[in-house]
């Protein structure tokens, strides 16, 4: 039970990009075409997943004073992580490039974005947290749901994106602004959330 | 000195360990890239204006590469680059019948009267959604505001007296203008032939005429006279067959209307 709380709390009630505001830029700039947009969420969760696994065992066994070095090394967290993260994205970019190459042209300059998806990142800093995130299972559930939630927001503004490219929208709101527009009616529709009663 | 120490091993161990995975991981997934892609785009143009049709200049090369896209089929390189294309890839390039964009209107301010005085911001777009579609008193006219001058990457159109006009000279023919213009009135016409016809108002003779000074009536004096039978009135306007078109230019002078000019 707690588990799904977690998971529906980090992908619903505090979405990283609508309530958080993380992982902006892919979220305005892949999410003009449904298919493109899915594709990208698919591969920021499958990242995430990755990356906060690796950084996760990282700080727990390195960096932390309980670690193998005895030391305290969690200044150098955000170094080692992005570090990690950034070898991670090319790792993926070479897979999709040899086994999905269609994904991979429609990703395109996004992909090597992911590399500097603060969305990515600012999982890997969240899960550091020993309290809230004591075993690798919590912090995998939590990866995972608020990566879903990236992946819902971002093809969910692909939707209302696709329908508002065919309406007659005045000409000082064309392009970004009705986007921006967009997502911050989205961001208030998922404050609703906030009122969820999970388990009394 | 013991955090230095021990912060720069985990660094260092780190940096080479992730270096070697990366290096592993490229052998494991490493895929043949077709040299002559490489080739074919470094002889593209680079603009990425996307008027083959592919989204850029690395897509055409690919397909060039591919042999899905003909040698010829990059407009703003023409046949310079499609010759040096052919070469790299030894194959027969087509003799490129080179094509430009052109305004079918000259329904300048003094041709043609205004109906109404429009103050809105300046776009064809927004004024082809206002009354009459146009502020000009001919529906078919062309608006003037310059959106096709606006998308036009190599400053080729230029606004002349109300009526855009393009230097064919300038013109790679990437179709953005024919795209944009919400009246219709920029078509493709031959670069080699002189003789066009620079009206496209489809109403019939006497609106046509009431309306516009140079505007084609429907009169068929040039399909009578064309010696080629290349001339046929549809909806009530004038078009050139090109194949057919032998550039005698009797059309331009027995024109009634001087609507068919030879530029």
């Amino acid at each position: 039970m707690n588990l799904l709380m977690l998971f529906i709390s980090s992908s619903l009630v505090s979405n990283v990009v609508l309530s958080r505001f993380l992982g902006i830029c892919p979220f305005l700039g892949v999410s003009n075409k449904v298919k493109t947009a899915s594709g990208m969420g698919i591969a920021v969760v499958f990242v995430i997943f990755i990356s906060t696994f690796v950084t996760f065992i990282i700080n727990r066994y390195l960096l932390l004073a309980t670690g193998i070095f005895n030391t305290d090394l969690t200044y150098l967290q955000t170094i080692v992580f992005i570090l990690v993260i950034a070898a991670l994205v090319q790792m993926v970019e070479m897979f999709l490039k040899k086994f999905i190459k269609p994904l991979y042209e429609a990703l395109g300059v996004y992909l090597p974005l992911i590399t500097t998806n603060c969305a990515v990142l600012g999982v890997a800093l969240t899960v550091v947290d020993i309290k809230k995130y004591p075993t690798i299972k919590e912090a995998l559930v939590y990866a995972l749901g608020t990566s879903i939630g990236f992946l819902l927001a971002i093809v969910m503004l692909a939707t209302i994106r696709e329908r508002i490219e065919n309406n007659n929208i005045p000409e000082a709101f064309k392009g970004k602004p009705i986007v921006l527009v967009t997502a911050s009616l989205m961001s208030i529709a998922f404050y609703g959330f906030s009122m969820l009663n999970i388990g009394g | 000195m013991k955090i230095m120490i021990v912060s720069t091993l985990l660094m260092g161990t780190l940096g080479i360990l992730i270096g070697l995975v990366l290096g592993f991981f490229s052998k494991i997934f490493y895929v043949e890239v077709d040299e002559n892609i490489k080739k074919i785009r470094d002889i593209l143009p680079g603009n990425n204006c996307g008027g083959c049709g592919y989204a850029g200049c690395d897509n055409l090369a690919e397909a060039i590469a591919k042999n899905e896209a003909d040698v010829n089929a990059c407009p703003v390189g023409g046949v310079e680059v499609a010759n040096k294309i052919s070469k790299l890839l030894g194959k027969e390039s087509k003799e490129t019948d080179k094509k430009v964009a052109f305004v079918s209107c000259d329904g300048n301010c003094k041709n043609v009267s205004k109906i109404y005085n429009y103050n809105g911001p300046m776009s064809c777009k927004m004024i082809s959604k206002m009354p009459n579609e146009n502020d000009k008193r001919c529906r078919y006219a062309c608006i003037g505001c310059g959106d096709c001058m606006s998308v036009c990457a190599f400053g080729a159109i230029k606004i002349i007296d109300g009526v855009a006009e393009i230097d064919k000279e300038k013109c790679v023919f990437c179709k953005k203008c024919i795209e944009v213009c919400p009246k219709h009135v920029i078509n493709e016409v031959f670069y080699e032939r002189s003789v066009r016809v620079k009206c496209s108002s489809k109403d019939i003779g006497k609106i046509a005429k009431d309306v516009c000074s140079v505007s084609c009536i429907a009169c068929k004096i040039c399909e009578k006279n064309c010696p080629e039978s290349a001339i046929k009135v549809e909806n009530n306007v004038s078009h050139i067959d090109y194949e057919k078109c032998t550039d005698c230019k009797i059309c331009v002078e027995k024109c009634p209307r001087k609507c068919i000019v030879a530029v």
